[in-house]
């Protein structure tokens, strides 16, 4: 008898099932709306060309030897993620406050920022310290979380439905009821899966309540440079935030702007008071990596501080995120533009007015199944779809598929 | 520049800001491990005769990493192929890289790979695979949503061993006996008595091969240990630290491995080809599960890929990949292959040396076991003092539990290593 054989079958992740279903189907109009990355006007995933420049440079280099990492990563790749995301003038940065953990993606990040929540933030045992996820938000936020020890995930309000936008007041409410020290996750940028972001006098809004309230933040910055095509207009809330004195964390992707999902290139940058509580964080963050994965990766790590510390490289990347977000907003004003033509009954001005990668089209569970099933669009069951699986090829398809989803299923 | 901000947004006075207490106040700075204190205290020891023999690293006859032009070739042109795509991210990492390696440790005809009961899964380095075994053990095993153990690993093993497993929710960590300072060798006696009175259902943690000691245990003793084992339901977790490196060849070094599954043992088993590659940077690690009954390989399967969604999601492609274009193609496995041997063949060669050396200078203890082991590991028995006699007067560095990395010892630094083993052996013991 196996060992395993009480195991029982886990729910399939939901987008992963989504594809499996998608490549399974052999009608030819077929379109995926679903995956979370970035494809070209071809349907083709994109290496970046400064991505494709840096690794020849890498693969030339005689003088790199593949030694392990430090277990904290690469020095020069955190500092200078560090910096993406802080500003290059930032003041916490000059103050010596500021440090990194490299990490394996985004997830990597988010994880180990977590398993150090759990073990110091409030007290020595955080299993029962509430933690914080927009209502919705990524659905492998409550799965990193839990995994982390943290029992009390729980859900603050976020998305307006009947308003398609942000619910202000109920995410207000949830800051100033909920316990003291909670932890909050915040999005960085471009919301997933909504789009929907808050406004500066928004963001400073919630700043003021978690401030007063000594609430914990934990920004997910997977985006950056994808919102708007500006990297430092995307990192507007995560400095405001520094800049109010806030001790953070922020778990930062390069997966999505440097288009390096297989390489899984992450950092967590701590923003904590002075230099002396920054250290004996990092101490414990280095024993935590320890049990991980004891260090991390160094190819995906190394081309992107090739890139970020090189000024004409820096150029050459810039130039390629603003081309990946171009095409998104072009994408979005067509999409938009073709609905308003076809007469498509509702109101689909949030397709432009939503931010980044996805949007929360409206279309409730049922219209989903009919997209799904009867026009072979796959997107996720909130609605939710992937701007960048639109192509010029396709989105004339696209359009008049929710045409005849809205006008046929309510 | 900030008060002005704060006046802006109206929301906090700036006194408050400098007095309040960091919300980290109560992180108290982590106790540094072993090896980083006595990596720091080699690299700020000026002293030129140093020498650092506390590494895993494989290191060549200059002292470096061993990077195989080999290697470099097949990177440069992975990374000129326009045909690579991104391929779809899978949780378990390259399908290819897996079949490989999968292979190299059960052999190709393994009737658990043809009866379909092998999970293999691409983890990030070897640390992710224990971690990864270790998560899926603590929410899996028997049934137990949380298992806390008993997990028994040697005495003498890897010293963040433990850590992993308590970081993945098991602290109950406990020893069994292994290395016998007085015969240089496995205390079978030891084990196998740790074994029978360990409770029914213990994980056990045995190395495959490359023992931090340098003592592997010999097919007679597998046989003795794997019956114990299964009389008394003890799991195995094997471990192939540095696969390859021992005998030169993957599936000479996983033999304990197919020796196991032959018996229809359910095991895990973690490996890292970062050695026998020369990719330490890229993290090439690789988690085996052997089940006993191929129904329950889908639900497995599922599990694993949940625990892994929240740990990194997916792993690193480089290194995996450069490792199943090799092992894919014969011809490239060939020219790979030469180069393990030459490792191997170059640790038992150091081996040869230092117990000549030693038996030359007529150091104290017996100095056999030198070339009866294999790989690059091997513990000296010098006892602690001895070990702080020899960085301290000498600077030569080895691990505190007196093992080294015969690798690291070459044509420039053999006499002077010797001698200071021979001396720190000899000495009066540090006041």
């Amino acid at each position: 008898m196996s060992v395993f054989r009480d195991v029982t079958q886990a729910v399939p992740v939901a987008v992963f099932k989504l594809s499996q279903d998608f490549n399974n189907d052999q009608d030819p109009n077929k379109v995926n709306l679903g995956v979370g990355a970035y494809r070209t006007d071809e349907g083709l995933p994109w290496v970046l060309p400064v991505v494709k420049k840096v690794e020849k440079v890498i693969a030339h280099d005689d003088r790199l030897n593949h030694e392990y990492l430090p277990i904290l990563g690469l020095p020069q790749f955190r500092s200078s993620a560090s910096a993406i995301a802080l500003g290059a003038g930032s003041a916490a940065v000059r103050e010596d406050r500021v440090g990194a953990v490299q990490c394996l993606g985004g997830t990597g990040a988010l994880r180990i920022g977590a398993e150090f929540l759990r073990r110091f933030h409030d007290g020595s045992n955080n299993t029962q310290t509430p933690v914080y996820v927009s209502a919705p938000t990524w659905e492998n936020h409550n799965a990193v979380f839990a995994s982390a020890g943290f029992e009390d995930v729980r859900s603050y309000k976020y998305w307006d439905a009947q308003n398609r936008g942000l619910d202000l007041a109920g995410f207000l409410g949830d800051l100033e009821t909920c316990p003291e020290h909670s932890i909050f996750v915040l999005h960085a940028c471009a919301h997933n899966p909504t789009g929907t972001d808050p406004t500066q006098e928004q963001w400073m809004k919630v700043a003021e309540v978690m401030m007063r309230r000594r609430l914990f933040v934990f920004f997910d910055s997977a985006y950056q440079g994808f919102a708007s095509g500006d990297l430092d207009k995307d990192a507007w809330a995560i400095r405001y935030f520094v800049s109010m004195g806030f001790e953070m964390f922020c778990a930062q992707s390069f997966s999505k702007n440097f288009g390096l999902y297989n390489e899984r290139v992450g950092n967590l940058t701590i923003v904590a008071r002075d230099p002396d509580n920054l250290q004996r964080v990092l101490s414990q963050m280095e024993k935590i990596v320890r049990t991980t994965w004891s260090n991390p990766p160094s190819q995906g790590a190394r081309l992107v501080a090739i890139t970020l510390s090189d000024p004409a490289l820096f150029e050459d990347w810039k130039a390629n995120v603003k081309t990946m977000a171009d095409r998104v907003l072009l994408m979005r004003a067509q999409l938009q533009a073709k609905l308003q033509a076809l007469g498509t009954p509702g109101t689909w001005g949030h397709i432009t007015q939503q931010i980044g990668m996805f949007s929360f089209t409206g279309l409730n569970p049922q219209q989903v199944e009919f997209m799904v099933k009867e026009r072979h669009v796959y997107l996720m069951a909130s609605g939710r779809i992937n701007m960048c699986g639109l192509t010029t090829k396709n989105i004339d398809y696209v359009a008049q598929s929710i045409h005849a989803t809205v006008t046929s299923v309510q | 520049m900030q008060s002005r901000r704060a006046s802006r947004a109206g929301a906090l006075k700036h006194s408050e800001k400098i007095t309040k207490p960091s919300v980290f106040v109560d992180t108290h700075a982590a106790a540094s491990n072993q090896e980083a204190k006595s990596l720091f205290a080699f690299k700020t020891d000026d002293d030129v005769r140093k020498v650092y023999l506390a590494g895993r690293e494989y290191l060549n006859e200059q002292g470096q990493p061993y990077v195989s032009p080999f290697i470099g070739k097949i990177k440069r042109r992975l990374s000129s192929d326009q045909t690579l795509g991104s391929p779809h991210p899978s949780s378990f990492g390259l399908a290819e890289f897996n079949h490989r390696a999968t292979e190299a440790v059960l052999g190709k005809k393994s009737s658990a790979i043809v009866e379909n009961r092998v999970l293999g899964i691409q983890t990030v380095g070897f640390t992710g695979a224990v971690r990864l075994g270790a998560e899926l053990l603590r929410h899996w095993y028997n049934g137990d949503t949380a298992c806390q153990g008993p997990v028994y690993l040697s005495s003498h093993c890897d010293d963040s061993l433990a850590g992993v497993f308590q970081a993945a929710g098991m602290p109950d960590v406990r020893q069994y006996r292994y290395w016998d300072a007085g015969r240089r060798g496995v205390c079978v006696d030891g084990l196998l008595q740790d074994l029978e009175t360990a409770p029914e259902r213990s994980v056990v943690v045995l190395s495959a091969s490359a023992h931090p000691t340098g003592a592997d245990l010999s097919r007679e003793h597998w046989a003795l240990i794997a019956r114990l084992m299964m009389r008394r339901q003890l799991f195995p977790f094997m471990l192939l630290p540095v696969a390859g490196l021992c005998h030169g060849e993957l599936e000479r070094d996983a033999w304990p491995v197919q020796y196991c599954q032959s018996l229809g043992m359910e095991l895990l088993c973690a490996q890292s080809f970062s050695h026998c590659f020369g990719l330490y940077g890229e993290h090439v690690g690789h988690l085996l599960c052997v089940l006993r009954q191929s129904s329950v390989l889908l639900a497995v399967r599922s599990q694993t890929e949940r625990l892994i969604n929240a740990l990194w999601a997916q792993p690193p492609v480089g290194g995996a990949r450069i490792v199943a274009t090799v092992l894919s193609n014969p011809a490239h496995r060939a020219e790979w292959q030469e180069g393990v041997w030459h490792m191997a063949a170059r640790c038992m060669l150091v081996r040869e040396r230092l117990r000549e050396k030693l038996r030359l200078l007529g150091t104290p203890g017996c100095w056999d076991h030198l070339t009866q082991q294999t790989g690059p590991y091997c513990c000296t028995g010098l006892n602690v003092e001895q070990v702080e006699y020899l960085s301290k007067r000498k600077h030569v560095y080895v691990l505190p539990n007196g093992c080294l990395n015969v690798s690291a010892v070459n044509s420039c630094n053999l006499d002077y290593v010797t001698e200071a083993l021979h001396e720190a052996l000899s000495a009066e013991p540090l006041s």
